[in-house]
């Protein structure tokens, strides 16, 4: 029995069906990341985990209790939200304090407990600031620090990262997989950028309508997609022959290779490390990813032979 | 090309200037002059109004009246008007628009017109009002409402609703729905969200609200004049009364300047709390 379960979850607003028979166990200690297009029904799931939002069927366990049948205020959960959300007339450190204020935890404990999930996210200095005084980013560890410091069963994490700036969010990512390894938390991440699933994930659950399409390792969904929408949503894909081929797994050949596909460059775009290809074939348009290694590459308009492992 | 915007407020300055400051000059220097029965208005300057004004004990009574009457007002608007303003935000879409209309409805109405429907509510022992609360069963004997503060109150706290109402209504917009939500996961309860999570965030619209509801409501007019008629008088109709009635022009301008100074000085300083207050919090 997993530590999280969700059973055949649904929802449906109106006519609608936002989340149509979920079904997921999430382990203790697990990173698990909902992923999906915009109104995919990943908010939703996070929401009725959350208790914002009541299933109209199915059932949610956390270590084999019924979740449902508990409070949202008093399911201990940790929570990030796209907006933050933090309270705009506390200081970082009322704020992070807040929870354990309502957990009736005495002032002493409070400030030292504090000041150590603070310090684990790194804000050790600006605890006396209001969230008005604090840059994206710093507002996005604050509400972290918020979230972690009841050491809740489960941290849910809604679009934590989708207001930082590209730059800013990949170091995030960095930091927040090893805080979450430092603190062990069963994680749930809801999010529609699939690097961003893929980089922090142990599991993700590509969702689709309402539906999860694919459950299973990062690495597993991308090499193993077990449907065309999964391997759309994960990355470049391109259909030859049937067969679906990641644009980086093709090469180009010498002409007269065996198994080689003749084609036209029509475009080629230079992006740092590395090269993007589209080249016209007869089975179609291919997209062709290639390794900037700083040799010669086939120009627009050259021929080419297009090689993979068939 | 530096004079072009002096030169484009131009006509906006000289209408300001001519219809609000000229007459303020005007009145103020007029709470200079002297008055008699039957010399009429003297130009000269002197300190005789002033020094009524401020010494008399009946003028204290009546400064002290007006202030006590706008200081229930907006008490009574603030308790009302802020649950009102937070319930309606919280309605879902028709109700919510119907709603509104029905709370500033009012505002397209006359201040007389409405306050004369107080007086026929309030009218005397048999009126409305008096008839619902000993139906009601909580009065024994009818309540004056008529010519009494409470019934001043009553009404004028009814006119200025919507003013405190719009200013809740405005600083709940700006509140952000996930941070009620933040507070409930952390296990904050229904009073809890609102005590601490929600009032803080409101205080300055229910503030500025207050601002409003209480400087319209010391320098109302329509209102006490037909509610309090002449044995209840607060400023404003006692500076009516004195230009129209007693024709002491100078003594009702000394009342009226007063009041205004008296206005700014209040609405100034409660400005200057609530910009120091919230200045960090809510840039």
């Amino acid at each position: 029995m997993a530590f999280l379960e969700l059973e055949n979850l649904r929802k449906t607003f109106g006519t609608h069906n936002a989340v149509d028979g979920l079904t997921l166990g999430v382990e203790k200690g697990e990173f698990v990341s909902l992923l999906g297009p915009s109104g995919c029904g990943k908010t939703t799931t996070l929401q009725m985990i959350a208790g914002f939002v009541e299933p109209a069927s199915g059932a949610i366990r956390l270590a084999g209790k019924d979740l449902l049948a508990i409070k949202p205020a008093r399911r201990g959960l940790g929570i990030v939200f796209q907006s933050y959300a933090l309270f705009p007339h506390m200081t970082v450190a009322e704020n992070v304090g807040f929870g354990l204020e309502m957990q009736g935890v005495a002032a002493a404990e409070r400030t030292t407990r504090v000041g150590e999930t603070l310090e684990l996210v790194g804000l050790g200095t600006l605890a006396g600031r209001f969230p008005r005084q604090l840059s994206g980013g710093q507002q996005q560890r604050v509400a972290l620090a918020r979230a972690l410091v009841i050491r809740p069963q489960i941290l849910l994490l809604d679009e934590p990262l989708s207001n930082l700036d590209a730059k800013l969010r990949e170091g995030m990512q960095i930091e927040l997989r090893q805080i979450q390894r430092t603190v062990g938390t069963t994680t749930i991440l809801v999010t529609h950028d699939q690097a961003e699933a893929m980089a922090l994930s142990d599991r993700i659950m590509v969702m689709n309508q309402g539906k999860a399409e694919q459950i299973g390792p990062p690495h597993e969904a991308y090499e193993k997609p077990a449907t065309a929408f999964v391997a759309n949503f994960l990355g470049k894909t391109n259909l030859v022959n049937g067969a679906t081929v990641r644009p980086e797994r093709i090469s180009f050949a010498a002409s007269g290779t065996p198994g080689a596909l003749a084609g036209t460059v029509r475009t080629r775009i230079f992006q740092g490390n590395h090269w993007l290809y589209q080249v016209d074939t007869a089975s179609g348009l291919v997209t062709v990813i290639r390794q900037n290694t700083g040799g010669e590459m086939p120009a627009e308009g050259g021929s080419v032979h297009l090689a993979w492992g068939q | 090309m530096r004079a072009a915007p002096y030169l484009m407020s131009l006509p906006a300055l000289v209408l300001f200037g001519a219809v609000v400051v000229v007459p303020l000059v005007m009145t103020v220097l007029l709470s200079f002059h002297d008055w008699g029965q039957y010399k009429g208005i003297e130009p000269v300057f002197i300190l005789k109004n002033w020094e009524e004004v401020l010494g008399d004990s009946y003028f204290h009574e009546m400064f002290g009246r007006t202030f006590r009457i706008a200081f229930f007002i907006t008490l009574l608007t603030a308790i009302f008007g802020a649950p009102e303003a937070y319930i309606l935000n919280r309605m879902k879409s028709p109700w919510r628009g119907i709603f509104l209309l029905v709370i500033l409805g009012p505002l397209l109405i006359s201040v007389v017109a409405r306050t004369l429907g107080w007086a026929l509510l309030f009218g005397g022992n048999s009126g409305l009002v008096n008839k619902a609360l000993s139906g009601l069963g909580l009065i024994s004997a009818p309540l004056p409402f008529m010519f009494t503060e409470t019934g001043v109150i009553v009404a004028l706290t009814h006119v200025l609703m919507p003013y405190m109402v719009l200013a809740v209504w405005a600083s709940l917009q700006r509140l952000d729905p996930q941070v009620e939500n933040a507070a409930v996961a952390l296990g904050a309860g229904p009073f809890t969200v609102l005590r601490r999570i929600v009032l803080p965030q409101v205080m300055p619209g229910i503030l500025s609200g207050a601002v409003i509801v209480f400087a319209l409501a010391a320098s109302a007019f329509a209102t006490p004049a037909i509610i309090g008629g002449r044995r209840l008088k607060v400023a404003s109709t006692l500076a009516y009364d004195e230009f129209l009635n007693t024709l002491n022009w100078p003594l009702g301008a000394a009342v009226a300047v007063l009041l205004l100074l008296a206005l700014v000085a209040i609405v100034w300083s409660a400005n200057r709390l609530v910009e120091r207050r919230y200045a960090q919090v809510f840039s």
